[in-house]
Formats: structure tokens, sequence, C-alpha cells
């Protein structure tokens, strides 16, 4: 486990990546800043897992379901060691690995393909049936957003995680109240999510999503609970921490100028890691 | 001849054995274990089984998240509920991650019967073949359905498995050893091939009988793999015989029909009919009155071949 000081350096070094990824080609910024302390606690932190050798049956699986916000996951993956960090220039490139939304077959560390919204949550409850029908101890991680709650296919699999009782899976929903045509709760209300989920059978954490204690909390208390899966609701700002961008739908989809990339890179400030250091 | 037994019931059996042979063969069932003949298997073993509940696009993701995890899942519902209902599950989570998971569907196509259009699937094939990595298997009866299944367990990747609900006599048994992708021969002919799949097999064979009175020679094929389609077999068949006509339970839009249309133009066009659904729904019905009220018969399979025997003359007459 690493100390909340080094996470916060990394959180960082993610962000800037998060920037110059998108800035320099496309993508979706918005969601995957508002994720990257979450992501900064899985990959450098929490998940046990082997880089170098990507397809080792004893790991942690960290299932994206809204992978629009792959910046993050790209990111994280470079910076742990699954393929050299300079391949993350290639993102929505031709012939790239890194495609605009995850392919598991393209790229190591990529456990499923998402990007079409909802799927997520089936997959991770397959990946943690199959846990415990071999008796591993693997724990099964999976990050939602909050709009993909209006999907229809995320509450059968809601029922499917309670009634199976796979309490090796977290579920970790980014709820920043913000998607691409407004804001959630306008667009179709989903809340109240939490006594959704209670009423569903779910353990429910809820957390502020920028506070690295508060994450690091959330999933020892998943570790220790038995018997029911477990949801951390996790309030972020979409565009956390560079001005312009939070709250601002228009940043769910779209790229910063030179200028305002700049701008947003001053504002997360330096991290302490090289652009181009892999962190053990 | 022997009793009959449908596609299912070969289905059935076969994972019965899989689930004795192979601790990583597992199954998912959308609430229809005993029509999909899967309770056979949930009752061996029930740690391997997992009831999903009335929510086919869940099951399916679910399936994919076991063949990530490297077990071998079947995903079993009604063909509608799965090819279509959980299409885009299918194509992502299945066939986008090449996980090998096998979906194994029955009541396709009108012999679903009494419960009418909206459960008979005539179009899940042309949605499942068009799929990058996607297997699609129609065995034409018990015994090959039984081979099937155990093929498509061995095989690595995603496979449909679509399986008849209606018995049938055993057309197959002892002919020859089940492989994906290797069309089956049912006999030689020189005149006209009649290329089949599913339970057309039997009425393809039918119609060889009849046209055999009328002093017509017809080579029946058993497409049981659509795809990958055995592009040999059709052509070297063709050389032959230079007319065919298709017979498939599934519309004749991009089923069966489509994919020897898309083989022969491009290889070696002959005259060629389809015969299946016209772009149309079923409807509610006994099985066989709704073969016969929607052409699915030996007779219309006959009087197909009668018809493209005859363009084929008529053909080599205007060029010569």
């Amino acid at each position: 486990m690493q100390s909340v000081e080094y996470l916060e350096k990394v959180t960082k070094r993610i962000k800037r990546d998060i920037i110059q990824l998108c800035s320099a080609n496309t993508g979706h910024p918005g969601g995957a800043l508002g994720t990257a302390e979450i992501f900064a606690e899985l990959y450098f932190s929490r998940l046990r897992h082997t880089p170098e050798q990507p397809d080792w049956e004893g790991r942690d699986r960290f299932i994206l379901s809204n992978g629009h916000i792959c910046l993050a996951l790209y990111s994280s993956l470079a910076r742990s060691g699954y393929f050299d960090v300079e391949e993350l220039a290639t993102f929505r490139k031709i012939n790239s690995r890194l495609q605009g939304h995850p392919s598991r077959e393209d790229l190591p560390g990529v456990e499923t393909a998402s990007g079409p919204l909802g799927q997520g949550l089936s997959i991770a409850n397959g990946v943690a049936m199959a846990q415990k029908l071999s008796n591993s101890d693997v724990n099964v991680y999976c990050l939602v957003g909050d709009g993909e709650l209006q999907e229809g296919q995320i509450w059968e699999a809601m029922m499917t995680s309670a009634h199976h009782k796979l309490d090796n899976l977290a579920l970790i929903i980014n709820w920043n109240n913000i998607q691409i045509d407004g804001k959630v709760n306008d667009v179709m209300n989903i809340e109240p999510i939490d006594e959704k989920f209670k009423a569903f059978g779910w353990n429910v954490i809820s957390i502020d999503g920028h506070n690295l204690q508060e994450i690091k909390h959330a999933f020892d208390q998943f570790e220790k609970n038995e018997g029911s899966p477990t949801v951390i609701i996790s309030k972020t700002v979409l565009g956390n921490g560079i001005s312009y961008m939070e709250h601002e739908a228009v940043w769910h989809g779209k790229a910063p100028s030179e200028e305002e990339a700049l701008l947003a890179l001053n504002e997360i400030g330096i991290c302490g890691f090289a652009d181009d250091l892999v962190l053990k | 001849m022997a009793g009959k037994r449908a596609g299912r019931d070969g289905f059935g059996q076969a994972m019965v054995e899989l689930g004795e042979e192979n601790e990583k063969v597992v199954a998912l069932c959308a609430d229809l274990a005993e029509s999909v003949k899967v309770h056979y298997f949930a009752e061996k073993y029930p740690e391997r089984y997992f009831q999903i509940g009335i929510a086919e696009q869940d099951m399916i993701g679910t399936a994919a998240g076991l063949a990530l995890s490297r077990y071998i899942p079947f995903a079993t519902t009604y063909a509608v509920f799965a090819a279509q209902r959980a299409n885009e599950q299918i194509r992502l989570a299945v066939c986008y991650n090449r996980s090998n998971v096998k979906i194994a569907v029955s009541h396709a196509g009108l012999t679903t019967g009494e419960d009418g259009a909206t459960h008979q699937a005539l179009e899940d094939i042309a949605s499942m073949r068009a799929m990058p990595n996607m297997t699609v298997l129609v065995p034409a009866d018990a015994s090959e359905a039984y081979e099937a299944t155990r093929a498509a367990a061995a095989y690595e990747g995603p496979v449909y498995l679509r399986l008849g609900r209606t018995p049938v006599p055993e057309l197959t048994n002892g002919v020859g050893q089940f492989e994906i992708g290797k069309a089956r021969k049912m006999n030689n002919g020189k005149d006209v091939t009649l290329i089949a799949c599913g339970i057309m097999v039997e009425r393809a064979i039918e119609a060889r009988d009849i046209l055999k009175e009328k002093g017509i020679e017809a080579e029946v094929i058993n497409m049981h793999t659509i795809k990958p389609i055995d592009e040999e077999a059709v052509v070297e068949s063709v050389k032959k015989t230079g007319c065919v006509v298709t017979a498939e339970e599934h519309s004749v839009i991009g089923g069966l029909g489509g994919v020897v249309s898309e083989v022969l133009s491009e290889h070696s066009p002959v005259p060629l009919m389809r015969i299946g659904t016209q772009d149309t729904f079923g409807e509610s019905g006994p099985p066989e009155e709704l073969l016969t009220k929607y052409g699915l018969t030996a007779e219309k399979i006959a009087e197909a071949a009668q018809n493209v025997i005859r363009k084929k003359k008529n053909t080599a007459m205007s060029t010569n």
C-alpha cells in the first residue's frame, strides 16, 4: 500500500497525461480527470497485478465499463509498466493499440472492451463468479459513470451481483452529475442512488472521490465485507482541478486547445515524476 | 426409421457429457432451462450452472466475464432473445473481445410454432454471421447437434449454435465426423445441388427422392456451418451440377441462401434459387402447417430445382 502523499503525486501524473494526450489528439478529458484519484489508488496501491505478465491468473481485475474515460486507464497502464510510456502518444491515431475506446484484443492490461454503456457490470459479475468457482481470492473492481445507470442492463446486473452474493466485487460509480446533454438529474433522474442499491441488497459506501484517504478507507471496507457486493458512490467533479472545465458538460468529450492545455497543466502543477517515468 | 429427436436433445446430452469431461464447462440460462434442455446439466452440476433470470443482455455479459476467466460458458435461451435482444452485447462482450462464449439457442424459425411470429427467429443467422470472429453452426438433427456442441466446446472462440425445437429423423448418424467449416455431402448427384441447413436438410433429402422419380439426380449438401462457409464444397459441387437451390428455416435475406449467393457470384455464377421465408414474419400454427404455408417443403425445393435446371439449359442454349 502506498501513502496518500505518494498517490497525490501519481494523481497529478495521470491528470497531466490526460491533458497532454487529449490535447494532442481527441478524447474525453472530463470524466477521466475526475477519476484520477481512483485510478491512482487502484493501479499504484490496491491491485495485486503483474504488468510484466498481464495474464497472470492471480491478478485482481479492473473492468472499465465507461470506456470513453480510457485516457485515465491508458495512463495508469503505461505508468505501471504494461507498455511503453511513449506509446501513449499514439492514442486515437491510425494503427494504434490505444483505441478511442478500449480494445482488449489490442492492448495488454485491458480486461474487456468497453464504450457502449451499461455492459461492464455484467462482465464483472461473470469474472467474479469465475473467481468464486475457482476458490480464488482475486477481487474484481468495476467503474461505471453515473449517466450509465440509465442503461437497463445495469439494473439486471445489479440483481445478479446481489443474488449470487458476489462479495468479491466492488462497483465504483463516478458520480459527477454530468452527461452529454446536461445534468444527469435533468436528463433522466437516477437518484437516490444509495437507497436504490441498498434496496437491491448491496453494501453501500459513499465517498468524496477526490479524497484519497476516503477512497482507501472505502476499499478497506469492501475487502472486509462478506455476503454482498459493494458499491462505492464516488462524488466527483467533472474536469476536477481545471478551472474552466469543472462541472461543464462540454468537456465530457472535447479536447483542449494547445493554449487551454498549458493553462490546465499549470493548474494541475508539477507532479515530481518525469514525463517518461514508469512508476513501480 | 429410428425415433425422432430434436436438435436441442442432442445438445442436452452433449452438455452432460462435457460437464463430466471438462470442469471448465459452465452453463447459463435466462429462465428457459427445460426448453433449451440445459436442465440436465443444471441438475448434475449445480455449482457450474448460473440462472440469470429473464435478463438476456446481462446473461451474455456474464458469460463473457466467465470466458475471460478461462471458463467455457454456454449461454442458453431462445434464438430471438440472444441474437436479437442481446445483439450489441454479443458484438462487444463476445465478438470484439473474442471471448470464448458459446451461445446455444433453441426455438429458431417457424417450427417454434404456436407461439407465433414474436418467438420465431428468422433473421438471426444474418445478424450473427455478419459479426467478425463469430462462428455459426446450424445442425440438421439431434446427432449433429450433439457433435456440433462438442466441436463448439473444443473450438476456441465465439460460437452461435442454432438448435431445432421439433423432432426430426436421424439423418447424419454414422455418416461421418463433424468438423466446423466442413460441409457434409449427403449423396452425390450430377444435375442440381441442393444446399440445406438445420431441419431443411431432411426436406432436401425428400426433394432429392421426388426428383429421382423424374430422372433428375440431385446432390444434397448439409451446410451445418454457415460461417466460416465451406466455399470449396459449394464451388466443387456446382462445377459438376451447374445450378443450385438453397433451403433454410430462415429469411432468404442474409442466411444460407445469402452466403451461397455471395460465394457463387464471386467464384462461379450459376442459376440459383433460395427457399426460405420471403422477407416476412411468421405466425401461430402447427410447425408442419407453417412450413407448408411459407413454402419450406420438399415439393417447393424440387420445383425450384427443376426451375434452375431449366435456366441452366436455356443459358447453355443461348450461349451456344
